[in-house]
Formats: structure tokens, C-alpha cells, sequence
């Protein structure tokens, strides 16, 4: 079974190189960019009996830093 | 005093750390690779380098904080064992639940490589007995990511318990309340970004980081 965790900053944490990109695509020309956040993308191959407690357990423990970050779980 | 400096794969500092141990206690320490389930008894201090442990994969500090010896720092810890993290052994130390908070990428997102200013917050811990009740300071930093961060209710708590131990006295990388080193709530564990064992001896450039040392022996005792 394939996963995705997608990990992302929290709202509110401030996110320098969400920043940084912002400043980027204006210097590119693109206009219209209200805002940038930067997060993380995590694929996982799994057995398929895994259950969901366990992929939450995954993502608490390592995948995401629960201080400043959220995940959520897509699967394939 | 026996010591311990726990050596990750990716650690660069390790041997300052021993080098500034041993300076002050006149034994080297132990140092103990990552792989290994349990630290030597009696220990007076364990240390934690910095460094960019595991190449900084996934998040700095966060594969380094899974590994085996971290279960016997953590116990260790809660015996009351005093830990010191410096620098990305910091991000250990907040990575492996000992500390609050998180240390995010600098806010001005470049590698700060530099002497900064620094106040002591609280001069009453084991780590900061030698200093005096916010004196200026001065240790070299060497991070892209020491930008701390926690939530207000955890900074308000930190700040009102005397567990912010060391300020910058400059904004140096965005850290929420200037914040350089914080306390767990036993007082006991210390992560800091500044590097004091860089200022040991005059020939460093300055010595401000020795009293760490030196009134830590003190505090615990030979």
C-alpha cells in the first residue's frame, strides 16, 4: 500500500523559506502570489495490513514534528 | 567528574566538547557512539555535540534523537544526570522531548557563523552558576537552524519559571524572545545554540564559555 504524509508547517509558524520563494516568483515577474508555505513531502510503501493507528503512530513519532507541524495522511 | 559525550554519525564538535572537558575536570570524557543502549555509571555530565548529525535528514536533530542511546540520555535525564546539548545537540535534546519547542530554519534563512552577544537570563542553574544574574557575554554561533520557536503559552510558562537561561542580545536568527538556551522544568537539561566550548582559552579568542564548565564541576562535584 502506498502512502503519501504530507507534512506542513502550522499556521502561524513562521516560515522562512516560504518567504524566501515568495520574494523569488515576485523577482521572476509573477504577480498575484498572496502567499508561500514550504512543507514536506513523504512517501511510504507499506504492508497493506497497516492499520491506521500505526501510520498515525509513523507520523507522531518521526515523520512530523508535532511542535511546529501538521501531516496528513493520502493514500495512492 | 565523569563525563560523556555521545557521538552521532554527522557530529563535528565532539572533540572540542572532549577537549574543553577535559581542560576542566582533568579527564577526558567518555564518548559513547550513537549505536550503543546504555552510558557508564555515575556519570556527572552528559554532553551532546554539535554538529549536522545524520547529515540534518528529515529535520536537524530528529533521526538522532531515535537512536539507541538516546533511550538511556532520556532515563538518564530523569534521574536527574545533568545533559547539556549545544548546538545540534540542542535540536536533539528538543527533537527527543527533553526540551520544549522546536528550532527552525534561521529566519533569515543564511548559515549565522559568527560571535554574537549573549545576556544570562537565569544564573541560578547548575550550567550558569559562574555567571552573574545578566551579564553580557560573548560565544561564537555556527547554525542555519537555531531560529527557536514554541507556542506563547510554553514561552510564557518558560519565561515565568526561570527556564530561559541564555539571550541573545541581538536578533540573530529569529528566535522567539531572543531565546539562545532553555531549561527543562528539573533544571537539569540545558540546550543552547552558542558554543561555549569554543571560548576555553584565552588563545580562543576569549573564555566566556570556561565558567559553564567549571561551575557545573562545582554544582555537581568532583
Amino acid at each position: 500500500m502506498k502512502l503519501r504524509i504530507v507534512v506542513t508547517l502550522k499556521p502561524g509558524v513562521l516560515d522562512p523559506q516560504g518567504k524566501a520563494i515568495h520574494k523569488a516568483l515576485g523577482g521572476l515577474g509573477f504577480a498575484g502570489v498572496n502567499d508561500v508555505r514550504a512543507g514536506k513531502l513523504i512517501e511510504l510503501d507499506v504492508a497493506d495490513d497497516t492499520d491506521d493507528a500505526t501510520i498515525d503512530a509513523m507520523c507522531r513519532q518521526l515523520l512530523a514534528n508535532t511542535v511546529i507541524e501538521n501531516y496528513r495522511v493520502e493514500r495512492a | 567528574m565523569k563525563t560523556a559525550v555521545i557521538v552521532f554519525p554527522g557530529s563535528n564538535c565532539d572533540r572540542d566538547l572532549a577537549v574543553a572537558i577535559r581542560h576542566v575536570t582533568g579527564t577526558g570524557p567518555n564518548m559513547v557512539w550513537h549505536g550503543e543502549s546504555a552510558l557508564p555509571a555515575g556519570l556527572g555530565l552528559i554532553a551532546l555535540p554539535g554538529g549536522f548529525s545524520y547529515g540534518d535528514y528529515l529535520r536537524s536533530g530528529a533521526m538522532a534523537a531515535r537512536s539507541p542511546i538516546m533511550r538511556a540520555v532520556v532515563e538518564a535525564a530523569g534521574r536527574g544526570v545533568p545533559v547539556l546539548g549545544i548546538c545540534n545537540g540542542f535540536q536533539v535534546l528538543t527533537e527527543a522531548g527533553l526540551l520544549p519547542g522546536a528550532l527552525m530554519r534561521n529566519a533569515g534563512l543564511n548559515f549565522v557563523c559568527r560571535d554574537v552577544a549573549l545576556t544570562v537570563a537565569n544564573a541560578q542553574s547548575i550550567f550558569t552558576a559562574r555567571y552573574e544574574q545578566g551579564e553580557a557575554i560573548s560565544l561564537p554561533v555556527a547554525h542555519h537552524d537555531g531560529n527557536y520557536s514554541a507556542d506563547a503559552a510554553t514561552l510564557d510558562q518558560l519565561e515565568g519559571e526561570g527556564r530561559v537561561a541564555l539571550r541573545y542580545a541581538e536578533n540573530v536568527n529569529g528566535s522567539a524572545r531572543q531565546i539562545a538556551g532553555v531549561l527543562n522544568d528539573a533544571g537539569n537539561v540545558l540546550g543552547m545554540m552558542p558554543h561555549p566550548e569554543r571560548r576555553i582559552e584565552p588563545a580562543h579568542g576569549g573564555t566566556d564559555g570556561l565558567r559553564l564548565f567549571t561551575g557545573l564541576l562545582e554544582m555537581v562535584g568532583a
